[in-house]
């Protein structure tokens, strides 16, 4: 995207102010000119007020960079969801499990984006516990356009639920994933496993959701109804033991829901 | 620029002004210098009191500073209305539709009139020719006051500007000289060349000139100027999403003006036609003060009315009748939106120009009828604060993203989920059309706050499909077979039976998307239901008959299969 800018105009002032201000110096994509080498010995080196500005910061914990999930969650994500990570989930009741992940994000003031997947049940969203006053649901884009939407919400929503229709290209899928990274948003890709073509994600994904298991419990007699699904749901991917963590879910819960069982 | 927002072509339009109105309205035309003073700025000075230094928003005491023996009188709005309604009933013999923007200032569309009178430089000599003589009568003091013409002295005469939009075309009329000699006509396509090189300071409202500074506009263009952003055309250059990125939708709005694209509101259209208020007057009402009085509440209720929908109006008519059948209507036009006080203001000076206007035009009875229609409304933008003190980084930034896409995509692509209740998961919750304003988010969260939850227990919808609800609601229902263990079909009987035990559910080999696996039918391990529901019985048109199963099969998919006119399909699937 090229913008042409009157000289004049210092780019910094139309920006949006960045959401990561707090990255420790080490992590800045350009290191800060130091004092000037050579300096005599007499002269101690002053602390420059960056460097001043560190050493009384409060110590940012990594609570504070990852998004809250359902307590039901508390097996899979014991830390939360953390921030600028890429996430799949897929298979059977895919769909869930994602709504399941952005829920309580949503309840503390996150916004949630869903680019493309038509099909979501907003019912089912409330009653798992998504805030559907910061949700926002977004036709599928034409493929070339999808990259410059999805761009668009990463950074500024916490959370941006994806669904593409094609395979997207490995270079855009990386860019986002560069993004999400640098402004902190979570990108979550569903490849829902019923009635619907699936398609890979041509790139790793931090996290990967998986739902082994499915059973519906509800449906005893004539006259009863769905109640509760158990099922299994597994993660994978970074930070995680090799093995990944399991664990056994009601979604939904007997009252829509997630209980941890 | 890279926006892409669509821009719809400008309206070309010609605007009247009547310059120092106030002052004319007063019937003062003399060589004295002469000023009005309205709630202690000074509103209109004269050629005399300008040329040494008087000017528009000074205090009398610096206008008097400047120019001692200067004869200052009091504002008196319901002259000028009254005087206006004169000129502007003059105009209607060039077009019907003539949209009064406020006294001293009236627009028309060029399209209709332009071929009537053979071209614009013809429509603007005769439309500047009729507005004058129309000032000259109101001029010449008929109805008393404090005139003192001097018989030598001119009215000044009217400036018309004609331009693509209405912004530029005021402009226009403000920088072009007496209109039938001079007036400003920029050609077809030229009005972001001609905005080019204003200053920024001409996006303040008129108002704003005479009173303090302040409101978002005049922070905007603050800040513009700080920036060294000094000319309209400075500002025009820079990128659409930035501006929006950085001002919001004030900022995008005085970017549209600044343009030259389209000086109307974002998201403007027709308004329905059953939102317009009227009230009846019985006995008729003959005096002002009772029929501003009536015409407040209307205002009011027309607001209201209007706010219900989420809408405000840019554009109003309004219409009296006497009891003798007499009827006046007139269209009135702001810059912004049209809030109650600033109806109920117009009403006024439309009655006010009727009733107390020169015989001719006088009513012979009382009124007994007002109307107030909504002519062109847009998106209300106004907002109610959150509890809690108002709308989060977050919620902005969400917004400007959300704005950002509906330009990359188009109006209606990006939606937002309204809690509407129903008894089908589809029906529950409806997605309403994001609207390009950051405001709006805002009220978003005002109106499903809470919703999700409690509205489904307060509310009954009897007949209602039980909890839980589907993750996966199909926009496109996919159209199966449902078999009993025999190989028949299961049909419903009148009162809701199935006729057997549903066994399989069958996929078409036609229906696309779907496993191979299915087509063979896939055995139904559980099931539930039936739960049929009658929707709208009486409306043949949208009436709803359907039956509604639950289904598990072997592969602990669950899904909403429903019938409806002897047709199976899943409705929606338990993802």
């Amino acid at each position: 995207m090229s913008r042409s800018l009157p000289a004049a105009l210092p780019r910094s002032l139309l920006a949006e102010p960045e959401p990561f201000d707090d990255l420790l110096p080490e992590e800045r994509p350009f290191p800060e000119a130091g004092p000037p080498e050579g300096a005599g010995p007499a002269l101690r080196a002053v602390p420059s007020l960056a460097e001043a500005a560190r050493r009384v910061r409060p110590t940012t914990l990594a609570v504070d960079r990852a998004l809250p999930v359902l307590e039901a969650l508390a097996g899979l994500l014991p830390d939360g969801l953390r921030r600028g990570i890429t996430v799949g989930v897929s298979g059977t009741g895919a769909r869930s499990v994602a709504l399941a992940l952005m829920a309580r994000a949503t309840g503390t003031g996150s916004w949630a984006v869903v680019v493309g997947d038509g099909d979501l049940g907003l019912a089912a969203a409330a009653e798992i516990g998504v805030a559907l006053e910061r949700l926002v649901v977004v036709d599928a884009p034409d493929p070339g356009q999808w990259a410059p939407v999805v761009a668009t919400f990463v950074g500024a929503v916490d959370l941006v639920l994806v669904s593409p229709g094609h395979r997207p290209s490995v270079g855009d899928v990386r860019r986002l994933a560069a993004r999400c990274r640098e402004r902190g948003s979570v990108l979550v890709h569903l490849s829902p496993g019923v009635d619907h073509p699936v398609d890979g994600w041509p790139g790793r994904l931090d996290l990967r959701f998986s739902v082994d298991e499915v059973g519906w419990g509800g449906l005893d007699g004539e006259r009863d109804r769905l109640r509760s699904r158990r099922m299994d749901v597994s993660v994978g991917g970074r930070g995680l033991p090799t093995e990944g963590r399991r664990d056994a879910l009601l979604l939904p819960g007997p009252d829509g829901v997630p209980v941890r069982q | 620029m890279n926006g892409s927002i669509a821009t719809p072509a400008a309206v070309r339009i010609l605007v009247v002004g009547c310059p120092d109105w106030p002052l004319v309205a007063l019937g003062v035309v003399s060589d004295e210098p002469a000023l009005v003073l309205g709630a202690g700025r000074v509103v209109a000075a004269n050629g005399p009191a300008r040329a040494v230094g008087v000017a528009r928003g000074q205090r009398r005491r610096e206008a008097q500073f400047l120019c001692p023996e200067v004869r200052v009188l009091a504002r008196d709005e319901g002259r000028e209305a009254r005087g206006f309604e004169a000129v502007v009933s003059a105009l209607g013999a060039v077009t019907p539709w003539v949209e009064a923007n406020r006294p001293g200032r009236c627009s028309f569309g060029v399209r209709g009139p332009v071929r009537l009178f053979g071209g614009e430089v013809a429509l603007v000599r005769h439309a500047a020719e009729v507005v004058d003589a129309a000032v000259a009568r109101v001029g010449s003091g008929s109805d008393g006051g404090p005139g003192s013409r001097v018989p030598g002295c001119q009215i000044p005469g009217c400036r018309v500007g004609v331009a693509d939009g209405a912004f530029a075309a005021g402009l226009a009329a403000r920088g072009g000289g007496p209109a039938p000699e001079h007036p400003m006509i920029v050609p077809r396509g030229g009005s972001p060349a001609f905005l080019a090189p204003l200053p920024v300071e001409v996006l303040l409202p008129v108002e704003s000139l005479a009173g303090s500074s302040a409101g978002p506009t005049a922070d905007l263009v603050d800040v513009l100027v700080r920036l060294g952003l000094t000319t309209l055309g400075a500002f025009a250059a820079l990128p659409v999403a930035d501006v929006l990125a950085r001002f919001g939708t004030v900022g995008l709005d005085a970017h549209r003006l600044a343009s030259g694209i389209d000086d109307r509101p974002a998201g403007h259209r027709p308004a329905p036609p059953d939102l317009a208020v009227s009230v009846d007057f019985d006995p008729p009402v003959d005096r002002i003060d009772r029929a501003a009085f009536a015409a407040r509440s209307a205002a009011e209720a027309l607001h209201e009315r209007l706010s219900t929908r989420g809408m405000a109006c840019t554009r109003v008519v309004v219409e009296a009748e006497t009891e003798h059948g007499e009827r006046v209507s007139r269209r009135w036009r702001d810059e912004g939106v049209l809030g109650p006080a600033a109806v109920a203001d117009r009403v006024r000076w439309q009655l006010e120009g009727w009733l107390h206007g020169p015989p001719a035009v006088r009513p012979t009875s009382g009124i007994t009828r007002l109307v107030l229609a909504p002519d062109e409304v847009v998106p209300a933008s106004g907002r109610q604060m959150g509890f809690w003190g108002g709308v989060s980084a977050a919620d902005e930034r969400a917004g400007r993203a959300c704005a950002r896409v509906v330009g990359l995509l188009g109006p209606g692509s990006v939606r937002i989920p309204e809690w509407r209740g129903g008894r089908d998961p589809d029906d529950r919750v409806a997605l309403v059309p994001f609207v390009e304003s950051l405001q709006e988010t805002g009220s978003v969260g005002d109106r499903g706050r809470g919703s999700a939850r409690s509205d489904q227990e307060v509310k009954p919808w009897p007949g209602a499909l039980p909890g839980p609800s589907p993750a996966a609601v199909h926009v496109e229902p996919m159209a199966v077979g449902v078999v009993d263990a025999a190989g028949a079909p299961v049909t419903v009987d009148g009162r809701g039976g199935l006729s057997a035990p549903p066994d399989r559910l069958v996929v078409p080999r036609s229906s696309v998307g779907t496993r191979p696996a299915a087509a063979t039918g896939e055995r139904v391990v559980a099931w539930a239901g039936p739960w049929p529901v009658d929707e709208r019985w009486w409306d043949p048109l949208r009436r709803r008959r359907r039956v509604r199963l639950q289904m598990v099969t072997a592969d602990g998919t669950a899904r909403l299969v429903v019938l409806t006119d002897g047709r199976w399909t899943v409705a929606a699937t338990y993802d």
